[in-house]
């Protein structure tokens, strides 16, 4: 079977938290434990204050392995506010970041 | 073992919140296992705020209340017994009624916090017992919302929002429908919080969909970083600012001649008025170069359409209300107002009303007469003609006086229901827990253990979350219920709560309701649905060309009452000189004024307290003072902060991670600095709402309160002559230091 991955298009990550809580619903997490965790870039630049955000999928995702057998989106993609995260096969993702500047692709496992 | 999904709407207990999200509960064994977002929901289609995603741990979390209380030693203490509803009820009905028959029933305050689905129940109990002191206490100028609610409803006779499809069934995809050309985002980091009946990831929704930016705020945010122009404007001058921005707008002849002439009263007022605001002053107050405020008016002006998405520092402002109407007027003059992809006019959908949101609501739910009569002793109204011809607040400030003094009439009561005052948005913290002190009974109607029911509570009854209670929403589009999926121990619903208690108070409701559901149905029926029809996610839009569906109804007559084109104002014109204002002796045009503290206006005052505190930075992980007690949220946001700049954080010789001290005259409290270029250099942001659910909380502790409430520094207001706005939430003075040897 063709690996899968997640896509961020970070340009429109805001912050807000949705993927790591998501991601402790569906796992049962306690807190402390993180299967998405949201990195806050923040820093100045030539002339302003850019504002950024990169959640980063730890080792204990597993792509949401029992909702995707199901047919249902990882719960992080699904919940998504900004709806910034893809989930999908490499090819068909990196073939999407074509499109995609300030976009990265995360292959978990 | 069946699992089982119950299709519901966000608003309050849980997620926080002003709701609108579509939630999926999944139920087994009458346990709620697991939320999700209804991807079918037109709101939010699928996506849910992390306050919504840790609904498990707020329903299930151990030190929920789970059954009725009351206090068995002193206030403070802690100590509370268990008691059965009907016990409840029965001694609240008798304390109640005491007070009423002793002192009157204006001597019982009903208190509420932000604009949740409380609104509706607790105006009704508040009016069920007699008294119209339905107030939001602590709230100083009543600075949420409203004075933003009476701008637009007095120049032009409606509620607008910006359009981000979300009056269609079909959302952006309506073929009417436009996305912005360009969006203003002022006062507000839509991405954070939960806006005002407004999903604030629409706007990032737009930006997607090729939206160009402005942002006003004086703090960067992801949107600041993403603006075409960026005004990082100083806190609390946002009536110059929009009328520097008329004034380029205006003197450039950029305004909608067609629509100015046609359909507004009173341009050439409001063109001399803004004159007054040249850039170069302009700039001078708002630190805004001023080549950026001209290009913002012109980028602004030159799209169609444009929308502006607003926050509530605007209502903070010295003059809120004025400032809103500064505001206003750049959308009227633009022709921007309730066209496709601009700010379209926002009425509750069919004219159903939940929580009343203006004087016309009230009126149709308890009729024109007894809205009067509450107006001979409702706080503040007889001060404040604004205050008097709009909607049916108490005025948060002028009830905390009156508590103390007990003039012109004592308060003897207080039903606090849902909010924690003093953990919460109590300007001046001290002086409302002398106040909440001082009276004879509180009854506080919560859901967990805070500041406010350690320190004031005489009887606490446990509120229900959105996930165990029947409930309705039509704020704005579409009108939708909320279903019960479980229950938890003997929770009840603000609704059965209060409906219970009001038939206590006035027999004849016993006769109208049964039960929550016969009352839900009756305010419904102006939809021609009823809760059955819409449970369990079968929400319903209004039809195109009707009253609460976009676009262009002051053109087809559908706003006035006597069905004739034009606004519901007294000239039929978008009132750009308000002859509503000119009534209440207010000013009718807007105008700028200095906050209380600054730079300007007390220099003394600014060589002590160099930096400008604002509070209330949203977190997306809290909803004001909840959620510090739910371990998923906690770990996202962890402590209490001051963002500071690292050039100012450098010269006072304080370190990322440090704890200081924030302090003015008022007070001093500790705070763990953030060192971060997203703050302006003279500006420090104290998050509110900071309280430590794990730390001690009986007297003299109350979770920490008095060491890292925000508030403790803060003044009440009103700051204006509306009674609506001027609350010095976000223009504070304050100095910042080290932490003083021996201080822990």
């Amino acid at each position: 079977m063709a690996r899968k991955g997640l896509l961020i298009n970070y340009e429109f990550c805001t912050g807000c938290h949705t993927c790591e809580v998501a991601c402790k619903q569906e796992h049962d997490y306690p807190a402390g434990r993180w299967g998405i965790i949201v990195k806050d870039l923040t820093r100045e630049t030539e002339g302003k204050v850019q504002v950024d955000f990169l959640p980063f999928p730890t080792d204990l995702c597993d792509l949401c392995a029992r909702r995707t057998a199901r047919g249902e989106k990882p719960a992080c993609v699904k919940h998504c506010m900004a709806a910034c995260m893809s989930y999908g096969t490499v090819s068909e993702l990196a073939a999407q970041m074509e499109e995609l500047p300030r976009s990265v692709l995360y292959v978990p496992r | 073992m069946g699992q089982r999904v119950v299709r519901s709407t966000a608003w309050s207990p849980g997620p926080g919140c002003h709701g609108g999200c579509g939630l999926e509960f999944h139920v087994e064994d009458g346990r709620l296992v697991r939320v999700e977002g209804d991807e079918r929901h037109p709101y939010s289609q699928g996506r849910l705020c992390p306050r919504a995603l840790a609904l498990k741990q707020f329903i299930y979390h151990p030190d929920r209340f789970l059954y009725p209380l009351k206090r068995v030693g002193e206030r403070g203490e802690g100590r509370f017994e268990r008691m059965t509803w009907d016990e409840a009820l029965d001694h609240v009905e008798e304390r109640l009624r005491a007070i009423r028959d002793r002192y009157g029933p204006e001597s019982v305050m009903f208190v509420q916090g932000t604009g949740r689905d409380v609104g509706g129940p607790i105006s009704f109990l508040c009016y069920s017992f007699g008294s119209p002191n339905w107030v939001q206490l602590g709230l100083a100028g009543h600075s949420c919302y409203t004075p933003r609610l009476a701008a637009m409803m007095f120049t032009h006779g409606d509620y607008a929002v910006l359009d981000a499809g979300q009056f269609s069934p079909e959302g952006m995809a309506d073929p009417e429908y436009r996305v912005p050309e360009v969006i203003i985002v002022w006062a507000q980091n839509p991405a954070a919080g939960c806006q005002d009946a407004f999903y604030g990831h629409w706007v990032v929704d737009c930006v997607k969909r090729g939206s160009r930016l402005i942002v006003v705020d004086p703090r960067w945010t992801w949107f600041s970083s993403r603006a075409e122009v960026f005004l990082q404007l100083r806190p609390g001058t946002d009536a110059a600012l929009a009328l520097g921005m008329l004034n380029v707008i205006i003197s450039e002849g950029l305004y909608d001649h067609e629509f100015v002439e046609k359909w507004c009263f009173g341009f050439d007022k409001l063109a001399a008025r803004a004159a007054e605001y040249p850039l170069e002053r302009v700039s001078e107050i708002t630190w805004v170069p001023a080549e950026d405020i001209a290009a913002a008016a012109r980028l602004y002006a030159k799209a169609k359409p444009a929308a502006i998405q607003w926050g509530l520092p605007v209502d903070m402002c010295p003059a809120g209300t004025t400032t809103a109407q500064a505001v206003t007027h750049l959308w009227s003059i633009t022709g921007n107002l309730d066209v496709p992809g601009g700010q379209v006019i926002a009425r509750p959908a069919f004219g159903v009303t939940t929580y009343p949101f203006s004087t016309q609501e009230l009126h149709a739910l308890y009729g024109e007469e007894f809205v009067q009569r509450m107006n001979e002793k409702r706080i503040g109204a007889q001060e404040f003609a604004l205050l008097r011809n709009f909607r049916g607040w108490g005025q948060p400030d002028r009830a905390v006086e009156q508590m103390i003094t007990g003039k012109p009439y004592p308060i003897k009561a207080c039903w606090i229901q849902t909010t924690n005052i003093l953990g919460g948005q109590a300007a001046n913290t001290r002086l409302h827990y002398e106040a909440l002190r001082k009276m004879e009974f509180n009854v506080v109607v919560d859901l967990f253990p805070n500041p406010t029911t350690m320190a004031v509570a005489d009887v606490i009854l446990p509120a229900a979350t959105i996930a165990e209670k029947e409930s309705f929403r039509s704020w704005w589009s579409p009108v939708q219920v909320m279903t019960p999926a479980i229950q938890v121990g003997e929770c009840r619903s603000d609704w059965e709560i209060n409906l219970e208690l009001a038939k206590r108070f006035n027999p004849e409701l016993k006769r109208r309701y049964e039960t929550v559901k016969d009352l839900i149905d009756e305010r419904l029926r102006p939809s021609g649905y009823t809760f059955d029809d819409l449970k369990d996610g079968n929400w319903k839009f209004p039809d195109k060309d009707t009253p609460s569906r976009a676009y262009y109804r002051y053109e087809k007559g559908l706003l006035r009452a006597d069905g004739q084109p034009g606004f519901r104002t007294p000239t039929g014109k978008v009132e750009l000189y308000s002859t509503s204002f000119e009534q209440f002796d207010m000013d009718p045009l807007p105008f700028f004024t200095e906050p209380p503290e600054s730079e300007v206006r007390t220099p003394e005052l600014a060589a002590e307290c160099p930096l400008i505190m604002v509070t209330g930075r949203r977190s997306p992980v809290f909803f004001h003072a909840e959620h510090r007690n739910i371990p998923w949220l906690r770990e996202c946001d962890p402590e209490p902060i001051v963002e500071i700049h690292p050039r100012t954080a450098a010269e006072l010789g304080i370190s990322d991670g440090e704890w200081v001290v924030i302090r003015n005259d008022r007070g001093r409290i500790k705070r763990k600095a953030k060192v971060t270029p997203i703050v302006h250099p003279k500006v420090v942001s104290v998050p509110h709402g900071w309280w430590l659910p794990e730390t001690e909380g009986r007297e003299p502790h109350l979770y920490g309160i008095w060491d890292h409430n925000c508030n403790l520094l803060v003044n009440i207001g009103p700051g204006c002559a509306s009674g609506y706005g001027g609350a010095p939430y976000k223009t504070t003075l304050v100095a910042v230091g080290k932490l003083d040897e021996g201080d822990d």
